[in-house]
């Protein structure tokens, strides 16, 4: 038999994840317009936590390709099963790409990484300008997907009743429900 | 696992999602200052530059005008009990500067501009970097960003006449009576015949953190050690400074003592406007040694953004508020001609 909920691990990682991205980008939008003494003390935290979920997110996609995750509602019509799929590879796509593009941002910008890491990409202003931009698009893509996602679930949990939203909750489970 | 819901009650539902969405969209917009009151951005400090001075893409949107130098600098090893970074330690640290004029016009005349610059870059073999940004001026005219932004409208070139209305300005100075000291500076400055007689001021504070992570409130300066001539009172080159920085290179490297002046306890140490006591402790922490000029514009100094925040292991910012605009507003600036790099293919 098919798990009918996500292991544990997963259901802790993905709320993690989701607290810190929504947490990332509020700070993201709001830096950059912000030149407040907060301004220096958000981009820090910025890139500290960008850098924490690129290894969440690493994490996380071994564990979804190693772990049994429930499948779809058998009723659900096509459309919306291909919109799940979709959503969910373009939610992994953007969770990779965001920190590796403030990553390579700064390598392209000449500016310091934290923990000194190594330049991932040449020094080079249009190419700084192409990865700030992309960060930048990125980061609304992002939002804008998560949102869809959170309505896509408030649906299924609210509306739909069909038990997606269970298999991800992030408290205990009552059997039989 | 419970029926789907019909009717009213799905209507309902459907709309409390819909409520939650647009309620986080909003607060996003919010964030990112789309709506709500308008603030002071750095974008805006930047838009009144371009304003002011002009569209030059590709070029820095304040001290647009100016050359990459390169050189190292030999610490005295003075400032090691003060402070861990490995610069002051460290026998020949490779840097790159770049000497400017202030202001946002790249084609203004070097004499017409008192304001004189010079950015560094030190990279110490531990890996770290030190960026520092310094004007001749020791003190700002302003301790507030807000009181930056007036000065800056204050001081908008009138269409008629293409300079500063005089009476907007005493307007501004009378409004502001922490510009005194830098008053004081104006009134009594002389302006030498080369960026090499010029010292650069840190302006702002910083702390210096010793091995003990102790903290030392501190303020530097390059003091030079080509000597003073005044600048002739007649220029007609445009480029006068730079063709003298670049004669003068041609013969040989030029000098600066890195001083670090010390606070005392109840000094201003977070007021970019207000001066330390004359009599304040101050130590020679090395020399700075520029050997070679690249030209204007040109080198490895272009494609950096001299942001004073950028600071090794041993060298932290302070509360001064002006320190975390400059920060936000270089990065705007950095940001935009990066892009008009890449799209017009401007570069200066």
């Amino acid at each position: 038999m098919s798990a009918t909920v996500f292991h544990p691990l997963a259901r802790l990682l993905h709320w993690l994840m989701a607290v810190l991205i929504l947490a990332m980008l509020f700070i993201g939008v709001s830096m950059v317009a912000d030149l407040s003494p907060r301004h220096p003390w958000l981009v820090e935290l910025h890139k500290a936590t960008g850098l924490a979920l690129l290894v969440l997110v690493i994490l996380r996609i071994v564990l979804r390709l190693s772990l049994a995750h429930p499948p779809l509602p058998r009723d659900l019509p096509p459309l919306q099963r291909l919109a799940a799929g979709a959503s969910h590879l373009l939610l992994y796509g953007l969770m990779l790409a965001m920190p590796l593009l403030g990553w390579a941002m700064l390598s392209a910008g000449g500016y310091p990484r934290p923990l000194q890491l190594p330049a991932i990409a040449p020094h080079d202003l249009q190419l700084y300008a192409v990865l700030r931009q992309a960060h930048g698009w990125a980061g609304y893509l992002l939002f804008a997907t998560v949102l869809v996602h959170l309505g896509a679930a408030l649906v299924h949990g609210l509306v739909r009743r069909d038990g997606v939203l269970r298999s991800m909750w992030p408290g205990p489970l009552r059997r039989g429900e | 696992m419970t029926t789907p819901l019909h009717g009213p009650a799905k209507a309902l539902r459907l709309a409390a999602i819909a409520a939650t969405l647009a309620a986080l969209g909003a607060g996003f917009a919010y964030a990112a200052g789309w709506i709500g009151a308008p603030r002071l951005t750095p974008q805006r400090i930047i838009d009144t530059f371009e304003a002011q001075a002009g569209h030059h893409p590709g070029y820095r949107k304040n001290h647009a005008k100016g050359l990459c130098v390169s050189g190292y600098f030999q610490a005295s090893g003075q400032a090691t009990s003060l402070s861990s970074a490995r610069v002051f330690s460290q026998q020949k640290v490779p840097v790159i500067g770049r000497f400017a004029i202030g202001g946002a016009n790249p084609f203004a005349p070097d004499t017409a501009i008192p304001v004189r610059s010079l950015a560094l870059q030190l990279t110490s073999d531990d890996g770290q970097v030190w960026r520092t940004g310094m004007n001749n001026p020791p003190v700002l005219a302003v301790s507030t960003v807000e009181g930056f932004y007036e000065q800056v409208l204050a001081g908008a070139p009138d269409p008629a006449t293409g300079k500063p209305d005089p009476a907007r300005l005493q307007a501004f100075f009378a409004a502001h009576p922490e510009s005194a000291a830098f008053r004081q500076w104006a009134a009594s400055y002389k302006p030498s015949d080369s960026f090499a007689s010029t010292a650069y001021n840190s302006i702002n504070a910083f702390r210096l953190i010793d091995a003990n992570g102790q903290a030392h409130p501190v303020r530097w300066a390059l003091e030079p050690q080509a000597a003073y001539a005044a600048l002739p009172a007649q220029v007609d080159d445009k480029q006068f400074l730079q063709h003298d920085l670049q004669q003068r290179l041609a013969q040989g490297p030029l000098r600066w003592t890195l001083r670090l002046t010390l606070a005392d306890p109840g000094d201003p140490v977070d007021d970019p406007a207000r001066p330390w006591p004359a009599e304040r402790r101050s130590l020679d922490a090395g020399t700075l040694v520029v050997e070679q000029v690249d030209g204007p514009e040109q080198g490895a100094c272009r494609d950096l953004n001299f942001d004073p925040l950028i600071l090794p292991h041993g060298i932290e910012p302070s509360a001064d508020p002006i320190l975390a605009a400059r920060s936000a507003a270089y990065s705007v600036s950095f940001n935009r001609r990066s892009h008009e790099s890449l799209t017009e293919g401007a570069r200066p």
